[in-house]
Protein backbone atom coordinates (compact mmCIF):
# COMPACT_ATOMS: atom_id res chain seq x y z
CA UNK A 1 0.00 0.00 0.00
CA UNK A 2 1.33 3.66 -0.92
CA UNK A 3 0.50 5.79 2.00
CA UNK A 4 0.93 9.59 2.19
CA UNK A 5 0.85 11.27 5.46
CA UNK A 6 0.13 14.83 6.14
CA UNK A 7 1.86 16.54 8.65
CA UNK A 8 2.40 20.10 10.43
CA UNK A 9 5.43 21.77 12.23
CA UNK A 10 3.43 23.16 15.84
CA UNK A 11 4.03 24.78 19.03
CA UNK A 12 4.23 22.00 20.94
CA UNK A 13 1.96 22.44 23.80
CA UNK A 14 3.02 20.07 26.36
CA UNK A 15 6.11 22.46 26.76
CA UNK A 16 5.27 25.80 26.02
CA UNK A 17 2.75 27.94 27.41
CA UNK A 18 1.24 30.10 24.61
CA UNK A 19 0.80 33.52 24.93
CA UNK A 20 -0.04 36.74 22.99
CA UNK A 21 2.63 38.91 21.64
CA UNK A 22 2.69 42.76 23.02
CA UNK A 23 0.92 44.04 20.07
CA UNK A 24 -1.49 40.82 19.38
CA UNK A 25 -0.38 40.23 16.09
CA UNK A 26 0.99 36.96 17.00
CA UNK A 27 2.27 34.79 19.68
CA UNK A 28 4.96 35.10 21.25
CA UNK A 29 7.14 33.04 19.59
CA UNK A 30 10.37 33.27 21.46
CA UNK A 31 11.80 30.42 22.84
CA UNK A 32 9.03 28.47 22.07
CA UNK A 33 9.51 24.99 20.96
CA UNK A 34 7.86 23.17 18.46
CA UNK A 35 6.84 19.75 17.28
CA UNK A 36 5.18 17.70 15.40
CA UNK A 37 1.65 18.29 15.95
CA UNK A 38 0.15 15.38 18.02
CA UNK A 39 -2.39 13.87 15.88
CA UNK A 40 -0.19 13.54 13.12
CA UNK A 41 2.69 11.27 14.68
CA UNK A 42 -0.42 8.96 15.20
CA UNK A 43 -1.32 9.12 11.78
CA UNK A 44 2.52 8.11 10.82
CA UNK A 45 3.11 5.40 13.31
CA UNK A 46 -0.40 4.05 12.03
CA UNK A 47 0.73 3.79 8.55
CA UNK A 48 4.12 2.47 9.91
CA UNK A 49 1.88 -0.37 11.07
CA UNK A 50 0.29 -0.58 7.68
CA UNK A 51 3.23 -0.61 5.71
CA UNK A 52 5.07 -3.57 7.98
CA UNK A 53 1.65 -6.10 8.10
CA UNK A 54 0.94 -5.72 4.33
CA UNK A 55 3.94 -4.12 2.33
CA UNK A 56 4.60 -0.43 0.59
CA UNK A 57 5.71 2.71 1.52
CA UNK A 58 5.28 5.64 3.13
CA UNK A 59 5.72 9.28 2.09
CA UNK A 60 5.43 12.33 4.76
CA UNK A 61 4.48 15.73 3.33
CA UNK A 62 4.55 18.79 4.80
CA UNK A 63 3.52 22.47 3.10
CA UNK A 64 5.71 24.93 4.94
CA UNK A 65 9.29 26.17 4.98
CA UNK A 66 12.68 25.36 5.23
CA UNK A 67 12.39 25.49 8.99
CA UNK A 68 8.90 23.00 8.91
CA UNK A 69 11.88 20.36 7.13
CA UNK A 70 12.55 19.38 10.06
CA UNK A 71 9.24 17.75 11.66
CA UNK A 72 9.57 15.17 7.98
CA UNK A 73 12.75 14.68 8.75
CA UNK A 74 11.80 13.28 12.30
CA UNK A 75 8.54 11.46 10.88
CA UNK A 76 11.62 9.60 8.36
CA UNK A 77 13.49 8.63 11.45
CA UNK A 78 10.56 7.33 12.97
CA UNK A 79 10.25 5.19 10.32
CA UNK A 80 8.12 6.53 7.01
CA UNK A 81 10.25 5.96 3.58
CA UNK A 82 10.22 9.28 1.81
CA UNK A 83 9.64 12.65 2.64
CA UNK A 84 8.37 16.00 0.55
CA UNK A 85 8.53 19.44 1.49
CA UNK A 86 5.84 21.49 -0.62
CA UNK A 87 7.62 25.22 -0.56
CA UNK A 88 6.88 28.45 -1.97
CA UNK A 89 6.61 32.17 -0.97
CA UNK A 90 3.15 31.86 -3.08
CA UNK A 91 1.97 29.60 -0.58
CA UNK A 92 2.51 31.79 2.57
CA UNK A 93 -0.54 33.02 4.01
CA UNK A 94 -3.00 30.08 2.88
CA UNK A 95 -6.19 29.47 4.65
CA UNK A 96 -7.41 25.26 4.78
CA UNK A 97 -8.76 25.11 1.43
CA UNK A 98 -5.21 26.77 0.58
CA UNK A 99 -3.17 24.00 1.91
CA UNK A 100 -5.82 21.35 0.86
CA UNK A 101 -5.27 22.41 -2.54
CA UNK A 102 -1.54 22.38 -2.04
CA UNK A 103 -1.93 18.82 -0.97
CA UNK A 104 -3.52 18.14 -3.77
CA UNK A 105 -1.36 18.89 -6.57
CA UNK A 106 1.27 16.70 -4.71
CA UNK A 107 -1.13 13.91 -4.16
CA UNK A 108 -1.67 13.89 -8.12
CA UNK A 109 1.67 13.73 -9.12
CA UNK A 110 1.92 10.22 -6.91
CA UNK A 111 0.13 6.76 -7.04
CA UNK A 112 -1.48 7.25 -3.72
CA UNK A 113 -3.95 4.11 -1.97
CA UNK A 114 -4.50 5.63 1.34
CA UNK A 115 -3.74 9.59 2.45
CA UNK A 116 -3.76 10.26 5.92
CA UNK A 117 -4.04 13.55 7.73
CA UNK A 118 -4.28 14.25 11.85
CA UNK A 119 -7.85 14.88 12.72
CA UNK A 120 -6.69 18.79 13.78
CA UNK A 121 -3.68 20.62 14.65
CA UNK A 122 -2.37 23.92 16.46
CA UNK A 123 -5.36 26.02 15.53
CA UNK A 124 -7.94 23.68 16.15
CA UNK A 125 -10.12 23.67 12.33
CA UNK A 126 -9.93 20.10 11.42
CA UNK A 127 -10.61 20.78 7.93
CA UNK A 128 -7.85 19.90 5.63
CA UNK A 129 -8.28 16.07 5.30
CA UNK A 130 -11.86 16.88 4.59
CA UNK A 131 -11.34 19.30 2.04
CA UNK A 132 -8.56 17.64 0.39
CA UNK A 133 -10.46 14.34 -0.34
CA UNK A 134 -13.82 16.40 -1.59
CA UNK A 135 -11.13 17.86 -3.71
CA UNK A 136 -10.18 14.49 -5.40
CA UNK A 137 -13.64 13.60 -5.27
CA UNK A 138 -12.32 10.50 -2.82
CA UNK A 139 -14.26 8.82 0.55
CA UNK A 140 -13.59 10.42 3.53
CA UNK A 141 -13.77 8.88 7.06
CA UNK A 142 -12.57 11.49 10.09
CA UNK A 143 -11.47 10.90 13.61
CA UNK A 144 -10.70 7.24 13.04
CA UNK A 145 -9.23 5.50 15.74
CA UNK A 146 -9.06 1.78 14.33
CA UNK A 147 -8.08 0.67 11.43
CA UNK A 148 -7.85 -2.46 9.42
CA UNK A 149 -6.59 -3.47 6.08
CA UNK A 150 -9.20 -5.93 4.23
CA UNK A 151 -7.91 -6.11 1.01
CA UNK A 152 -6.55 -3.81 -1.45
CA UNK A 153 -9.14 -2.38 -2.23
CA UNK A 154 -11.50 -1.30 1.25
CA UNK A 155 -10.43 -1.04 4.71
CA UNK A 156 -12.56 -1.01 7.52
CA UNK A 157 -12.14 1.90 9.72
CA UNK A 158 -13.71 3.32 13.50
CA UNK A 159 -14.85 6.71 14.25
CA UNK A 160 -14.88 7.88 17.53
CA UNK A 161 -17.97 9.01 18.08
CA UNK A 162 -19.39 10.75 21.54
CA UNK A 163 -19.71 8.68 24.83
CA UNK A 164 -16.80 6.53 23.76
CA UNK A 165 -18.48 4.47 21.42
CA UNK A 166 -17.47 3.74 17.91
CA UNK A 167 -18.81 3.99 14.38
CA UNK A 168 -17.73 1.51 12.15
CA UNK A 169 -17.41 1.91 8.49
CA UNK A 170 -16.18 0.02 5.75
CA UNK A 171 -14.42 2.72 3.19
CA UNK A 172 -13.25 1.86 -0.12
CA UNK A 173 -9.32 2.99 -1.72
CA UNK A 174 -8.05 5.48 -2.04
CA UNK A 175 -9.56 7.41 0.32
CA UNK A 176 -8.64 9.92 3.30
CA UNK A 177 -9.02 9.49 6.60
CA UNK A 178 -8.22 11.68 9.80
CA UNK A 179 -6.27 10.09 12.82
CA UNK A 180 -7.26 10.88 16.14
CA UNK A 181 -4.80 10.14 18.97
CA UNK A 182 -5.39 7.16 20.71
CA UNK A 183 -5.17 4.93 17.59
CA UNK A 184 -2.00 3.35 18.73
CA UNK A 185 0.91 4.33 20.71
CA UNK A 186 3.79 6.39 18.54
CA UNK A 187 6.91 5.05 18.77
CA UNK A 188 9.74 6.62 20.59
CA UNK A 189 11.87 8.51 17.90
CA UNK A 190 15.66 8.61 20.01
CA UNK A 191 18.72 10.84 19.01
CA UNK A 192 20.11 7.93 17.32
CA UNK A 193 17.47 7.73 14.51
CA UNK A 194 17.26 11.68 14.02
CA UNK A 195 20.73 11.39 13.20
CA UNK A 196 20.64 8.22 10.65
CA UNK A 197 17.96 10.65 8.70
CA UNK A 198 20.50 13.88 9.11
CA UNK A 199 21.69 14.32 5.79
CA UNK A 200 19.03 12.19 3.95
CA UNK A 201 18.03 15.20 0.87
CA UNK A 202 14.58 16.15 0.95
CA UNK A 203 12.75 17.56 -2.42
CA UNK A 204 11.50 20.64 -2.40
CA UNK A 205 8.37 21.31 -4.26
CA UNK A 206 7.32 24.67 -5.54
CA UNK A 207 4.51 26.36 -7.13
CA UNK A 208 5.49 25.70 -10.72
CA UNK A 209 6.52 22.82 -9.97
CA UNK A 210 3.11 21.43 -8.79
CA UNK A 211 1.20 23.49 -11.54
CA UNK A 212 -0.10 25.57 -8.82
CA UNK A 213 -1.36 28.95 -10.34
CA UNK A 214 -0.29 31.77 -7.07
CA UNK A 215 -3.17 33.67 -6.82
CA UNK A 216 -5.60 30.11 -5.95
CA UNK A 217 -3.75 29.65 -2.67
CA UNK A 218 -1.70 31.88 -0.21
CA UNK A 219 -3.22 35.43 1.07
CA UNK A 220 -4.89 35.89 -2.52
CA UNK A 221 -6.82 33.00 -2.37
CA UNK A 222 -7.18 33.02 1.53
CA UNK A 223 -11.20 33.47 2.07
CA UNK A 224 -10.21 32.95 5.82
CA UNK A 225 -7.99 35.09 7.47
CA UNK A 226 -7.01 35.75 11.39
CA UNK A 227 -7.07 39.59 12.60
CA UNK A 228 -5.62 39.25 15.51
CA UNK A 229 -4.55 36.94 18.46
CA UNK A 230 -6.04 37.97 21.70
CA UNK A 231 -7.11 36.53 25.53
CA UNK A 232 -10.55 37.03 26.45
CA UNK A 233 -11.89 38.81 29.21
CA UNK A 234 -11.46 37.21 32.23
CA UNK A 235 -15.04 37.37 33.05
CA UNK A 236 -15.79 35.59 36.26
CA UNK A 237 -12.91 33.47 36.22
CA UNK A 238 -11.79 30.89 39.06
CA UNK A 239 -11.28 32.47 42.84
CA UNK A 240 -7.53 32.48 42.94
CA UNK A 241 -6.56 30.31 46.37
CA UNK A 242 -3.43 32.57 47.75
CA UNK A 243 -0.80 32.01 50.39
CA UNK A 244 1.35 29.63 51.80
CA UNK A 245 0.70 25.57 50.56
CA UNK A 246 -0.69 25.44 53.98
CA UNK A 247 -2.68 28.27 54.00
CA UNK A 248 -4.24 27.20 50.37
CA UNK A 249 -4.89 23.61 51.63
CA UNK A 250 -7.08 25.39 55.13
CA UNK A 251 -9.46 27.13 52.54
CA UNK A 252 -9.78 24.23 50.06
CA UNK A 253 -10.64 21.65 52.70
CA UNK A 254 -13.03 23.96 54.46
CA UNK A 255 -14.52 24.23 50.97
CA UNK A 256 -14.39 20.96 50.21
CA UNK A 257 -16.16 20.20 53.42
CA UNK A 258 -19.10 22.78 52.63
CA UNK A 259 -19.18 21.51 49.48
CA UNK A 260 -19.54 17.73 50.21
CA UNK A 261 -16.28 16.93 48.20
CA UNK A 262 -14.61 15.29 51.71
CA UNK A 263 -16.63 11.88 52.54
CA UNK B 1 -27.21 40.71 4.20
CA UNK B 2 -29.39 38.80 1.82
CA UNK B 3 -27.77 35.45 2.17
CA UNK B 4 -30.25 32.51 3.42
CA UNK B 5 -29.19 30.98 6.48
CA UNK B 6 -29.33 26.99 7.11
CA UNK B 7 -29.01 24.98 10.50
CA UNK B 8 -27.79 21.84 9.77
CA UNK B 9 -29.87 19.96 12.51
CA UNK B 10 -27.95 16.55 14.54
CA UNK B 11 -30.75 14.12 16.23
CA UNK B 12 -30.62 11.04 18.01
CA UNK B 13 -33.27 8.39 18.85
CA UNK B 14 -35.79 11.58 17.84
CA UNK B 15 -34.83 14.18 19.80
CA UNK B 16 -32.76 17.02 18.14
CA UNK B 17 -29.34 18.16 19.40
CA UNK B 18 -29.16 20.86 22.00
CA UNK B 19 -27.26 22.91 19.21
CA UNK B 20 -30.11 23.07 17.41
CA UNK B 21 -31.39 26.42 19.40
CA UNK B 22 -28.00 27.34 19.87
CA UNK B 23 -27.44 27.59 16.07
CA UNK B 24 -30.92 30.11 15.95
CA UNK B 25 -28.95 32.63 18.41
CA UNK B 26 -25.88 32.25 16.24
CA UNK B 27 -27.89 32.92 12.81
CA UNK B 28 -29.81 36.21 14.73
CA UNK B 29 -25.69 37.28 15.37
CA UNK B 30 -25.52 36.82 11.30
CA UNK B 31 -28.10 39.07 10.65
CA UNK B 32 -30.96 39.99 13.19
CA UNK B 33 -33.81 39.30 10.42
CA UNK B 34 -32.83 36.46 9.03
CA UNK B 35 -35.28 33.68 8.60
CA UNK B 36 -33.25 30.84 9.61
CA UNK B 37 -34.15 27.29 7.72
CA UNK B 38 -33.20 24.13 9.14
CA UNK B 39 -32.40 20.97 7.71
CA UNK B 40 -32.63 18.02 8.80
CA UNK B 41 -32.06 14.42 7.29
CA UNK B 42 -32.97 10.86 8.79
CA UNK B 43 -35.85 8.34 7.88
CA UNK B 44 -39.28 7.69 8.87
CA UNK B 45 -41.96 8.16 12.01
CA UNK B 46 -38.04 9.35 13.82
CA UNK B 47 -37.20 11.91 11.23
CA UNK B 48 -40.99 13.16 11.23
CA UNK B 49 -40.78 13.53 14.92
CA UNK B 50 -37.47 15.81 14.94
CA UNK B 51 -39.17 17.76 12.06
CA UNK B 52 -42.25 18.99 14.20
CA UNK B 53 -40.36 19.36 17.37
CA UNK B 54 -38.08 21.96 15.45
CA UNK B 55 -40.55 23.39 13.34
CA UNK B 56 -41.24 25.01 16.80
CA UNK B 57 -38.34 27.14 16.67
CA UNK B 58 -37.59 27.26 12.85
CA UNK B 59 -39.53 29.08 10.05
CA UNK B 60 -39.15 26.79 7.76
CA UNK B 61 -37.36 23.32 7.75
CA UNK B 62 -36.17 20.77 4.69
CA UNK B 63 -36.53 17.08 5.47
CA UNK B 64 -34.64 14.97 3.43
CA UNK B 65 -36.44 11.33 4.33
CA UNK B 66 -34.36 8.35 2.73
CA UNK B 67 -34.08 4.95 4.04
CA UNK B 68 -30.58 5.31 4.09
CA UNK B 69 -30.07 7.87 6.17
CA UNK B 70 -31.67 5.59 8.79
CA UNK B 71 -27.83 6.46 10.07
CA UNK B 72 -26.39 8.89 8.70
CA UNK B 73 -23.05 8.94 6.87
CA UNK B 74 -21.48 12.04 6.29
CA UNK B 75 -20.37 10.72 2.49
CA UNK B 76 -24.05 9.84 1.69
CA UNK B 77 -26.01 13.15 2.81
CA UNK B 78 -22.94 15.75 1.63
CA UNK B 79 -23.61 15.15 -2.05
CA UNK B 80 -27.57 15.64 -1.04
CA UNK B 81 -27.35 19.09 0.85
CA UNK B 82 -24.84 20.07 -2.47
CA UNK B 83 -27.60 19.60 -4.53
CA UNK B 84 -30.54 20.99 -2.30
CA UNK B 85 -28.74 24.00 -1.23
CA UNK B 86 -28.09 27.37 -2.63
CA UNK B 87 -24.40 28.23 -3.91
CA UNK B 88 -24.28 31.25 -1.95
CA UNK B 89 -26.18 30.65 1.45
CA UNK B 90 -24.67 30.48 4.60
CA UNK B 91 -24.89 26.92 6.50
CA UNK B 92 -24.48 26.46 10.10
CA UNK B 93 -22.94 23.08 11.58
CA UNK B 94 -22.28 21.92 14.96
CA UNK B 95 -18.50 21.28 15.31
CA UNK B 96 -18.87 17.74 17.08
CA UNK B 97 -17.88 14.19 15.48
CA UNK B 98 -20.66 14.35 12.72
CA UNK B 99 -20.16 18.08 11.61
CA UNK B 100 -16.46 17.46 11.73
CA UNK B 101 -17.10 14.39 9.51
CA UNK B 102 -19.57 16.61 6.88
CA UNK B 103 -18.79 20.06 6.48
CA UNK B 104 -15.09 20.87 5.20
CA UNK B 105 -15.81 18.57 2.24
CA UNK B 106 -19.54 19.99 2.03
CA UNK B 107 -17.62 23.73 1.83
CA UNK B 108 -15.40 22.23 -0.75
CA UNK B 109 -18.23 21.00 -3.38
CA UNK B 110 -20.46 24.33 -2.59
CA UNK B 111 -17.52 26.39 -3.73
CA UNK B 112 -17.98 27.88 -0.37
CA UNK B 113 -15.94 29.50 2.98
CA UNK B 114 -14.87 27.60 5.72
CA UNK B 115 -14.80 28.83 9.04
CA UNK B 116 -14.39 26.06 11.60
CA UNK B 117 -15.27 25.90 15.37
CA UNK B 118 -16.37 29.31 15.40
CA UNK B 119 -17.33 30.55 18.98
CA UNK B 120 -18.67 34.03 18.46
CA UNK B 121 -19.49 36.55 15.48
CA UNK B 122 -18.65 39.90 15.82
CA UNK B 123 -20.56 41.49 12.81
CA UNK B 124 -20.21 41.58 9.24
CA UNK B 125 -18.93 44.45 7.28
CA UNK B 126 -18.46 44.51 2.92
CA UNK B 127 -19.67 40.80 2.70
CA UNK B 128 -17.09 39.82 5.61
CA UNK B 129 -18.04 38.48 8.78
CA UNK B 130 -15.78 39.02 12.13
CA UNK B 131 -15.89 35.67 14.08
CA UNK B 132 -13.96 34.63 17.15
CA UNK B 133 -12.16 31.31 17.05
CA UNK B 134 -9.31 29.62 19.90
CA UNK B 135 -6.34 27.93 19.15
CA UNK B 136 -3.88 25.92 20.95
CA UNK B 137 -6.74 24.12 23.25
CA UNK B 138 -8.18 27.32 24.13
CA UNK B 139 -4.96 28.73 25.32
CA UNK B 140 -5.70 31.73 22.74
CA UNK B 141 -8.41 33.52 20.99
CA UNK B 142 -8.40 35.00 17.80
CA UNK B 143 -10.62 37.35 15.74
CA UNK B 144 -10.86 35.88 12.19
CA UNK B 145 -12.36 37.54 8.79
CA UNK B 146 -14.24 35.25 6.50
CA UNK B 147 -15.01 36.42 3.32
CA UNK B 148 -18.75 34.75 2.88
CA UNK B 149 -19.51 36.88 0.06
CA UNK B 150 -19.72 33.88 -2.05
CA UNK B 151 -21.47 31.71 0.68
CA UNK B 152 -20.11 29.46 3.62
CA UNK B 153 -19.98 26.83 5.49
CA UNK B 154 -19.49 27.10 9.32
CA UNK B 155 -19.15 24.98 11.90
CA UNK B 156 -20.20 26.37 15.78
CA UNK B 157 -19.03 24.60 18.93
CA UNK B 158 -21.61 23.35 20.90
CA UNK B 159 -22.40 25.48 24.00
CA UNK B 160 -20.95 28.53 23.14
CA UNK B 161 -24.04 30.27 21.43
CA UNK B 162 -26.89 30.64 24.19
CA UNK B 163 -29.88 28.71 23.24
CA UNK B 164 -33.12 29.95 21.37
CA UNK B 165 -35.79 29.29 23.50
CA UNK B 166 -38.45 31.59 22.13
CA UNK B 167 -40.43 29.07 20.26
CA UNK B 168 -42.62 31.34 18.35
CA UNK B 169 -41.97 30.32 14.56
CA UNK B 170 -44.40 27.66 13.52
CA UNK B 171 -42.65 26.59 10.30
CA UNK B 172 -43.67 24.94 6.99
CA UNK B 173 -41.98 21.43 6.60
CA UNK B 174 -40.92 20.91 3.28
CA UNK B 175 -39.82 17.90 1.68
CA UNK B 176 -36.62 18.08 -0.19
CA UNK B 177 -36.14 14.40 -0.83
CA UNK B 178 -36.78 14.34 -4.43
CA UNK B 179 -34.45 17.04 -5.10
CA UNK B 180 -32.20 16.03 -2.83
CA UNK B 181 -32.02 12.40 -4.33
CA UNK B 182 -32.27 13.49 -8.17
CA UNK B 183 -30.01 11.95 -10.33
CA UNK B 184 -28.95 9.12 -7.99
CA UNK B 185 -27.63 8.35 -4.78
CA UNK B 186 -23.89 8.59 -3.73
CA UNK B 187 -22.17 5.81 -4.63
CA UNK B 188 -21.83 3.68 -1.64
CA UNK B 189 -17.88 4.33 -0.99
CA UNK B 190 -18.06 4.15 2.89
CA UNK B 191 -20.73 1.73 4.60
CA UNK B 192 -21.87 1.83 7.94
CA UNK B 193 -21.70 -1.52 9.75
CA UNK B 194 -22.30 -1.24 13.04
CA UNK B 195 -21.94 1.09 16.50
CA UNK B 196 -19.22 -0.62 18.66
CA UNK B 197 -20.54 0.51 22.07
CA UNK B 198 -17.90 1.49 24.31
CA UNK B 199 -16.69 -0.66 26.81
CA UNK B 200 -17.85 -0.78 30.64
CA UNK B 201 -14.96 -0.13 33.18
CA UNK B 202 -14.55 -1.14 36.96
CA UNK B 203 -15.98 2.17 38.37
CA UNK B 204 -18.73 4.14 36.27
CA UNK B 205 -18.14 7.63 36.88
CA UNK B 206 -21.13 9.01 35.77
CA UNK B 207 -23.31 7.92 39.07
CA UNK B 208 -20.10 9.66 40.98
CA UNK B 209 -20.68 12.63 43.37
CA UNK B 210 -17.00 13.82 43.71
CA UNK B 211 -14.43 13.08 40.90
CA UNK B 212 -10.42 13.85 41.27
CA UNK B 213 -10.24 14.20 37.74
CA UNK B 214 -5.81 13.93 36.23
CA UNK B 215 -4.94 15.27 33.13
CA UNK B 216 -1.11 15.23 31.21
CA UNK B 217 0.14 17.36 33.57
CA UNK B 218 0.80 14.21 36.00
CA UNK B 219 3.46 13.67 33.82
CA UNK B 220 4.30 10.16 34.44
CA UNK B 221 2.59 6.83 34.69
CA UNK B 222 3.33 6.19 38.47
CA UNK B 223 2.42 9.56 39.38
CA UNK B 224 -0.98 8.38 38.79
CA UNK B 225 -0.33 6.76 42.46
CA UNK B 226 -0.99 9.92 44.25
CA UNK B 227 -4.10 11.14 42.65
CA UNK B 228 -5.47 7.49 43.59
CA UNK B 229 -3.96 8.52 47.49
CA UNK B 230 -5.97 11.89 47.16
CA UNK B 231 -9.29 10.03 45.49
CA UNK B 232 -9.38 7.50 48.52
CA UNK B 233 -9.17 10.00 51.33
CA UNK B 234 -11.99 12.31 50.22
CA UNK B 235 -14.29 9.04 49.17
CA UNK B 236 -13.96 10.14 45.75
CA UNK B 237 -13.50 8.34 42.28
CA UNK B 238 -10.85 8.74 39.84
CA UNK B 239 -11.61 10.20 36.16
CA UNK B 240 -9.15 11.44 33.45
CA UNK B 241 -8.64 13.57 29.98
CA UNK B 242 -8.19 11.98 26.96
CA UNK B 243 -4.26 12.01 26.68
CA UNK B 244 -4.48 9.75 30.06
CA UNK B 245 -6.64 7.56 28.46
CA UNK B 246 -4.45 7.47 24.60
CA UNK B 247 -1.56 6.74 26.50
CA UNK B 248 -3.09 3.64 27.92
CA UNK B 249 -2.74 4.57 31.82
CA UNK B 250 -5.95 4.54 32.22
CA UNK B 251 -9.17 3.09 30.97
CA UNK B 252 -11.39 4.63 28.14
CA UNK B 253 -14.61 4.61 30.62
CA UNK B 254 -12.49 6.91 32.90
CA UNK B 255 -12.70 9.62 30.25
CA UNK B 256 -14.39 12.73 30.85
CA UNK B 257 -15.57 14.87 27.59
CA UNK B 258 -17.36 15.00 24.56
CA UNK B 259 -15.87 11.54 23.10
CA UNK B 260 -15.87 9.87 26.70
CA UNK B 261 -18.37 10.66 29.34
CA UNK B 262 -20.56 12.86 30.46
CA UNK B 263 -20.45 13.41 34.20
CA UNK B 264 -22.59 15.40 36.78
CA UNK B 265 -20.59 15.36 40.23
CA UNK B 266 -21.21 17.64 42.56
CA UNK B 267 -17.07 18.37 43.17
CA UNK B 268 -14.59 18.03 39.95
CA UNK B 269 -11.38 18.00 40.95
CA UNK B 270 -9.33 18.56 37.66
CA UNK B 271 -5.54 18.31 38.18
CA UNK B 272 -3.18 19.12 35.75
CA UNK B 273 -6.04 19.57 33.19
CA UNK B 274 -6.14 22.62 30.64
CA UNK B 275 -9.19 22.99 30.07
CA UNK B 276 -10.34 22.05 26.26
CA UNK B 277 -14.17 22.43 25.15
CA UNK B 278 -13.89 18.42 24.41
CA UNK B 279 -13.21 18.04 27.75
CA UNK B 280 -15.48 20.64 29.28
CA UNK B 281 -18.26 19.19 27.60
CA UNK B 282 -18.13 16.12 29.51
CA UNK B 283 -18.99 17.97 32.56
CA UNK B 284 -22.70 18.60 33.57
CA UNK B 285 -25.18 19.77 36.14
CA UNK B 286 -22.73 22.72 37.39
CA UNK B 287 -20.68 21.00 40.01
CA UNK B 288 -18.02 22.78 42.00
CA UNK B 289 -15.13 22.51 39.93
CA UNK B 290 -11.45 22.90 41.74
CA UNK B 291 -8.48 23.48 39.25
CA UNK B 292 -5.21 22.96 40.40
CA UNK B 293 -2.86 23.86 37.58
CA UNK B 294 1.02 25.45 37.29
CA UNK B 295 -0.43 27.87 34.74
CA UNK B 296 -2.11 30.74 35.45
CA UNK B 297 -3.77 31.17 32.35
CA UNK B 298 -4.42 27.81 31.74
CA UNK B 299 -8.35 27.89 30.35
CA UNK B 300 -9.58 25.32 33.40
CA UNK B 301 -9.45 28.52 35.45
CA UNK B 302 -12.27 30.42 33.42
CA UNK B 303 -14.75 27.21 34.01
CA UNK B 304 -13.18 26.67 37.40
CA UNK B 305 -14.98 28.12 40.74
CA UNK B 306 -11.72 27.72 42.67
CA UNK B 307 -7.95 27.62 41.36
CA UNK B 308 -4.67 26.74 43.28
CA UNK B 309 -1.83 27.75 41.02
CA UNK B 310 0.64 24.95 42.15
CA UNK B 311 2.66 21.95 40.85
CA UNK B 312 0.17 18.76 41.32
CA UNK B 313 2.90 16.68 42.35
CA UNK B 314 4.14 19.00 45.15
CA UNK B 315 0.31 20.22 45.62
CA UNK B 316 -1.58 16.55 46.03
CA UNK B 317 0.53 14.22 48.25
CA UNK B 318 0.39 17.61 50.92
CA UNK B 319 -3.40 17.90 50.08
CA UNK B 320 -3.95 13.94 50.97
CA UNK B 321 -1.61 14.07 54.09
CA UNK B 322 -3.79 16.74 55.13
CA UNK B 323 -7.22 15.27 54.72
CA UNK B 324 -5.98 11.98 56.24
CA UNK B 325 -4.82 14.24 59.19
CA UNK B 326 -8.31 15.28 59.64
CA UNK B 327 -9.57 11.84 59.20
CA UNK B 328 -7.65 10.36 61.69
C1 LIG C 1 -12.79 15.27 18.30
C2 LIG C 1 -12.06 15.40 19.60
C3 LIG C 1 -12.63 14.88 20.74
C4 LIG C 1 -11.96 15.00 21.97
N1 LIG C 1 -12.56 14.50 23.08
C5 LIG C 1 -11.98 14.68 24.29
C6 LIG C 1 -12.60 14.19 25.48
O1 LIG C 1 -13.65 13.56 25.45
N2 LIG C 1 -11.99 14.43 26.67
C7 LIG C 1 -10.81 15.11 26.76
O2 LIG C 1 -10.31 15.29 27.87
N3 LIG C 1 -10.19 15.56 25.64
C8 LIG C 1 -10.74 15.35 24.41
N4 LIG C 1 -10.10 15.78 23.29
C9 LIG C 1 -8.72 16.31 23.42
C10 LIG C 1 -8.70 17.75 23.83
O3 LIG C 1 -8.75 18.55 22.67
C11 LIG C 1 -7.39 18.07 24.57
O4 LIG C 1 -6.29 17.70 23.77
C12 LIG C 1 -7.29 17.35 25.92
O5 LIG C 1 -8.46 17.52 26.66
C13 LIG C 1 -6.10 17.86 26.70
O6 LIG C 1 -5.95 17.12 27.88
P1 LIG C 1 -5.16 17.74 29.12
O7 LIG C 1 -5.86 18.96 29.58
O8 LIG C 1 -4.98 16.64 30.12
O9 LIG C 1 -3.73 18.04 28.51
P2 LIG C 1 -3.03 19.43 28.11
O10 LIG C 1 -3.93 20.25 27.27
O11 LIG C 1 -1.69 19.08 27.62
O12 LIG C 1 -2.93 20.19 29.51
C14 LIG C 1 -2.09 19.81 30.54
C15 LIG C 1 -2.21 20.90 31.61
O13 LIG C 1 -1.45 20.52 32.73
C16 LIG C 1 -0.71 21.63 33.20
N5 LIG C 1 0.47 21.06 33.86
C17 LIG C 1 1.54 20.45 33.31
N6 LIG C 1 2.35 19.98 34.25
C18 LIG C 1 1.79 20.31 35.44
C19 LIG C 1 2.17 20.10 36.80
N7 LIG C 1 3.27 19.43 37.13
N8 LIG C 1 1.35 20.61 37.77
C20 LIG C 1 0.22 21.28 37.47
N9 LIG C 1 -0.20 21.49 36.20
C21 LIG C 1 0.59 21.00 35.21
C22 LIG C 1 -0.40 22.47 31.99
O14 LIG C 1 -0.25 23.83 32.36
C23 LIG C 1 -1.66 22.25 31.14
O15 LIG C 1 -2.64 23.25 31.41
C24 LIG C 1 -10.71 15.65 22.05
C25 LIG C 1 -10.14 16.16 20.88
C26 LIG C 1 -10.80 16.03 19.67
C27 LIG C 1 -10.18 16.59 18.45
N1 LIG D 1 0.81 22.90 6.36
C1 LIG D 1 0.41 21.61 6.35
N2 LIG D 1 1.13 20.70 5.67
C2 LIG D 1 0.74 19.40 5.65
N3 LIG D 1 -0.34 18.94 6.27
C3 LIG D 1 -1.09 19.81 6.97
C4 LIG D 1 -0.77 21.19 7.03
N4 LIG D 1 -1.71 21.81 7.79
C5 LIG D 1 -2.58 20.84 8.19
N5 LIG D 1 -2.21 19.64 7.69
C6 LIG D 1 -2.84 18.33 7.90
O1 LIG D 1 -4.19 18.51 8.22
C7 LIG D 1 -4.46 18.03 9.54
C8 LIG D 1 -5.52 18.85 10.18
O2 LIG D 1 -5.08 20.18 10.31
P1 LIG D 1 -6.10 21.42 10.36
O3 LIG D 1 -7.11 21.19 9.33
O4 LIG D 1 -5.22 22.59 10.14
O5 LIG D 1 -6.68 21.37 11.75
C9 LIG D 1 -3.12 18.03 10.23
O6 LIG D 1 -3.10 17.11 11.29
C10 LIG D 1 -2.21 17.63 9.08
O7 LIG D 1 -2.27 16.23 8.86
Amino acid sequence: MEILVCVKRVPDTAENEIEVNRDGTDIERDDLVYSVNEWDNYAVEEAIQIRDKVGGSITVVTVGNEEDEEVVRREMAMGADNGILLSDDAFNGSDGKGIASVLKAAVEKGKYDLILTGAQADDGAGQVGGMLAAMLDWPYASLVNLLEVIDDKKIKVGREIAGGNQEMNEIDLPCVLSIQTGINEPRYVGIRGIRKVASLEIPVHTAAELGIAGNTVGESGARMKRLDYFVPDAGEGAEILEGSTDEIIDKLVELLKAKGGIK
Amino acid sequence: MAQQVFAYIIHKSGVADDTALEMITAAGKLNADASVTAVIAGSGAELDGVCKEVASSFSEVWKIDHETLAYINAEVIRPMLTRILPKQGIVLIPHEHFGMDLAPGLSVKLDAAYLPDAVDFEGIEDGKLKAVREEYGGQVSTHVLCDISQGAVITIRPGSFKADESKSAGGNIVDKTAEAVEGGLAGGVRRFLEIAEAEVGDVDITKSDVLVSVGRGIEEEENLEMVFDLAKAMGADVSCSRPIVDAKWLEKSRQVGTSGKTVKPKVYMALGISGSFQHLGGLKGAPFIVAVNKNVKAPIFQAADVGIVDDILDFVPELTDRINEIKG
